[in-house]
């Protein structure tokens, strides 16, 4: 991944070089780049007078955070109590299956990462499996194969020369 | 909007804006449209609905609002048609067309869309007439129905920022408190301490500068009245937080927001712009010398940054993890200065407190509880949804009044309230009449409000099981007790689940539990135990079936259980067949298929396909 030394530090600047400011700032390079990458976690230390230990801290503590490059897709199940009891497990287990990855990884062709999360707050509907910000309520073990391929052809057309 | 120099002045704007609301003529279709109705395609609905006002040039005569979550998610997405507050369910985008001719221009009800009571089959028409709907009393959360929840003038409409005028104009900061004392008000973030001590405490430290909070952080999984606080009615939460700058004498708050919630994120960071460009919020607010400004803050996915303390440290931008208390936060929180924080669901009580008075509300509720609480209803239950009732209502009347009882005929078998620091209660506590003193005896607590309805196909070691997993993932490691404590326990219920356990094992969690609750220092650790005594406690026999006969009498835990096909109703579809990974299904049609044991994944495919109970777990 190509890291631009500008970017990183115009979102350390917006934040006036605050210390404070760690997790807004990693929250934004994260967004640019899917992941923290380590050159632009270097950059940011220095201008921030932070050292990579807590950096690294800081970056491995909260999960959203993640230190390798994601998939070109995240699908994200949600483990929440309510999921749970409406077979969020057998769902995961499903899409672990289905993409031949355990959940905190990416596949090797780089297109899915898998994730889960405690909770999105759309109880009512669970389970719920959240794709790249689109929702998808009451999955079903059928359900998860039609939704990965709907992102995956989208990929491929997307790849197709014009 | 142009900025708003006194209280009088926004008493009129106000006027104004209730005044068009009421001279309004036109027929209003809402549409709910937060995070879950979004997701069910509400947004379509609304976009087919505009299109057709437009191509029939209806707009004088229909509005289509879209507002946050009214609650009923199970309906969603759901219209309620103003005046005749007709209610429609499941509503599509190619209802559109027939919803604007037969209901709004010839004035007809369109039966298929019309919510039936799951319980006695009857159809409701209004708004009023679904059971869901009369036990309840949404003080807090109706307004999400009322209004846009991106537009101040729709919050000025039906009363926004009115308190806020009446505080400022007429109230000392002390006056403010003693209402907020009087109304009896506790937080509604979990641990249920009195407001208005909180904010006296925050109040009489002596300090440069103090901070407000809101702990949006809602991480409880199950809970999401939070959310739709903020999605819906975002204005209400921030007037409550400038009400509560101005009592304790702050200048500053901070948002404090879970990452996992975009919606919520927009919609407050777009009211928090309106208010300072209505002269709300900022510099000399209406022309007072009161001025007060609010950040936000975005979470990164930890469960213990809603404990007040990580918090802080969190906004710091530090590793969340929690510190000893005293000093609490009040007198030295956020960069060390006295700090006030309280929870969304809080925050929007305030408003109401102050106009329509701390006497009226604290006759709403029992002895020890005001007011109302929301709860997020959820799991195997009817009418999932966020329902609002007063304190001291009962679990049956929310269970199946409100929720109308267990789907597709199956038993009750538990509710978990309180989240992960809460517990399980069974059929027997069903009478119980809910507050905050009465839940912690019965082994559970109020937590944020999450209520998980359980049916008899819940296997409640597993759900111990799920919740000892959740709490050592997000143990923050600090305390030793907790971070191995979580860790040991959640091996020995795995053992048990696994068909291993051992009769001495009941003891060993036991023991375990006390020593995680004495010796952590924070509200996770403390209460990390709960959920595994609440289920000792009332499912004991759930415990024993695996250690002594190894066996998941609900059949979910995966060692201890097996599908077969049940000969008799097999009518050989072949539906199972198709849908199992493994080929471990073999057959032809019309002829009873054959499971393969040595081959089954035990993946349940082929028993959410199975339309005849043809599919047996034992
Ligand atoms: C592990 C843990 C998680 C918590 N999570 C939340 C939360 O998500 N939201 C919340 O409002 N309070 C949460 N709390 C409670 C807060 O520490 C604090 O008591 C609360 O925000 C105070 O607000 P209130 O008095 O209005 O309830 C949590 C407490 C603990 C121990
Ligand atoms: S439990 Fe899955 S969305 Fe809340």
């Amino acid at each position: 991944m190509n890291v631009e030394l500008d970017k990183v530090k115009s979102f350390v600047d917006k934040h006036a070089c605050d210390p404070s400011a760690l997790i807004a700032i990693l929250q934004d390079i994260q967004a640019e780049y899917n992941y923290l990458p380590r050159r632009a976690l270097l950059v940011l230390s220095q201008m921030i007078k932070t050292s990579m230990v807590d950096i690294i801290g800081v970056a491995t503590f909260y999960s959203a955070f993640s230190l390798e490059p994601r998939g070109e897709h995240t699908a994200t199940v949600c483990m929440g109590t309510a999921c749970h009891v409406r077979g969020g497990p057998k769902i995961l287990e499903e899409f672990e299956r289905n993409l031949g990855i355990e959940s905190g990884h990416t596949t090797e062709d780089k297109q899915f990462s898998l994730e889960t999360v405690a909770c999105l707050g759309c109880c009512a509907i669970g389970p719920v499996v959240v794709v790249d910000g689109d929702y998808h309520a009451q999955v079903s073990i059928r359900k998860v194969e039609p939704i990965l391929r709907k992102y995956q052809t989208k990929e491929k057309k997307d790849d197709a020369p014009n | 909007m142009h900025q708003i120099k006194s209280p009088q002045e926004l008493r009129e704007a106000a006027a104004e804006q209730k005044r068009q609301r009421e001279a309004q003529q036109k027929a209003v279709l809402t549409v709910s449209a937060g995070t879950c109705g979004q997701a069910r395609g509400s947004l379509d609905v609304i976009e087919s609905l505009r299109k057709i006002v437009k191509e029939q040039s209806l707009e004088d005569r229909v509005e289509v609002k879209l507002t946050g979550c009214h609650g009923f998610c199970e309906a969603e997405p759901n219209i309620i048609i103003q005046p005749q507050n007709i209610f429609y369910q499941h509503v599509k985008p190619n209802d559109a067309a027939q919803i604007i001719e037969d209901t709004i221009l010839n004035n007809q009800i369109i039966e298929k869309l019309l919510y039936k009571e799951p319980t006695s089959g009857k159809e409701a028409i209004k708004e009023e007439d679904i059971s869901f709907y009369t036990k309840q009393n949404r003080l807090v959360l109706g307004d999400n129905a009322l209004i846009e929840p991106t537009q101040l003038n729709e919050y000025f409409s039906i009363g926004g920022y009115l308190a806020l005028a009446q505080v400022l104009e007429d109230m000392e900061p002390e006056e403010v408190i003693t209402s907020i004392l009087d109304a009896g008000l506790r937080g509604r973030g979990g641990a249920g301490f009195p407001t208005g001590r909180k904010w006296k405490l925050t109040r009489t430290v002596e300090a440069d500068k103090k901070y407000i909070i809101c702990n949006a952080d809602e991480g409880d999984p199950g809970a999401y009245m939070d959310r739709s606080l903020m999605e819906g009615n975002p204005h209400r939460v921030l007037e409550g937080m400038i009400i509560g700058g101005y009592a304790i004498g702050a200048d500053e708050g901070f948002v404090y927001i879970r990452d996992e919630y975009p919606l919520a994120l927009k919609h407050i960071t777009r009211a928090i712009e309106q208010a300072e460009e209505a002269g709300v919020l900022g510099e000399n607010i209406l022309g007072s010398s009161f001025s007060f400004k609010v950040n936000i803050v975005k979470g990164a996915g930890a469960f213990v940054c809603g404990e007040e303390t990580a918090l802080m440290r969190s906004i710091e931008g530090k590793v969340g993890e929690p510190r000893q208390r005293p000093p609490f936060p009040a007198v030295s929180g956020l960069w060390k200065r006295p700090t006030n924080i309280n929870n969304v669901e809080t925050w929007a009580n305030v408003p109401l407190i102050i106009l329509r008075g701390a006497q009226w509300y604290s006759e709403i509720g029992t002895e020890g509880s005001k007011g109302t609480k929301i709860f997020s209803l959820v799991g195997k239950i009817n009418n999932t949804g966020l329902v609002e009732v007063p304190m001291g209502i009962t679990l049956r009347e929310i269970i199946y009044d409100i929720g109308g009882g267990i789907p597709g005929g199956k038993q009750f078998k538990a509710v978990q309230t309180g989240g992960p620091s809460g517990g399980c209660l069974p059929a027997e506590k069903l009478d119980l009449p809910i507050d905050y003193e009465s839940l912690t005896q019965a082994g559970s607590i109020m937590g944020s409000g999450g209520m998980i309805v359980m049916d008899e196909d819940t296997c409640m070691v597993d759900v111990s099981k799920y919740f000892l997993n959740f709490l050592r993932d997000e143990s923050c490691g600090k305390c030793l007790s907790c971070r191995e404590g979580t860790q040991r326990m959640w091996e020995v219920v795995s053992d048990i689940c696994d068909g291993n356990g051992k009769e001495s094992d009941i003891q060993l969690l036991e023991e375990l539990a006390v020593a995680v609750k004495d010796a952590s220092m924070c509200g996770l650790g403390q209460t990390a135990a709960n959920p595994v005594l609440s289920t000792l406690r009332y499912f004991r026999e759930e415990y024993d079936a695996p250690i002594k006969d190894q066996r998941c009498p609900a059949g979910v835990c995966k060692a201890l259980i097996s599908y077969s096909i049940v000969a008799e109703n097999c009518t050989g579809c072949m539906a199972c067949l198709k849908a199992c990974p493994e080929g471990a299904i073999t057959g032809v049609l019309k002829e009873v298929h054959v499971l393969n044991q040595e081959k089954c994944i035990k993946c349940g495919a082929c028993f959410e396909v199975c339309k005849f109970d043809a599919i047996k777990i034992e």
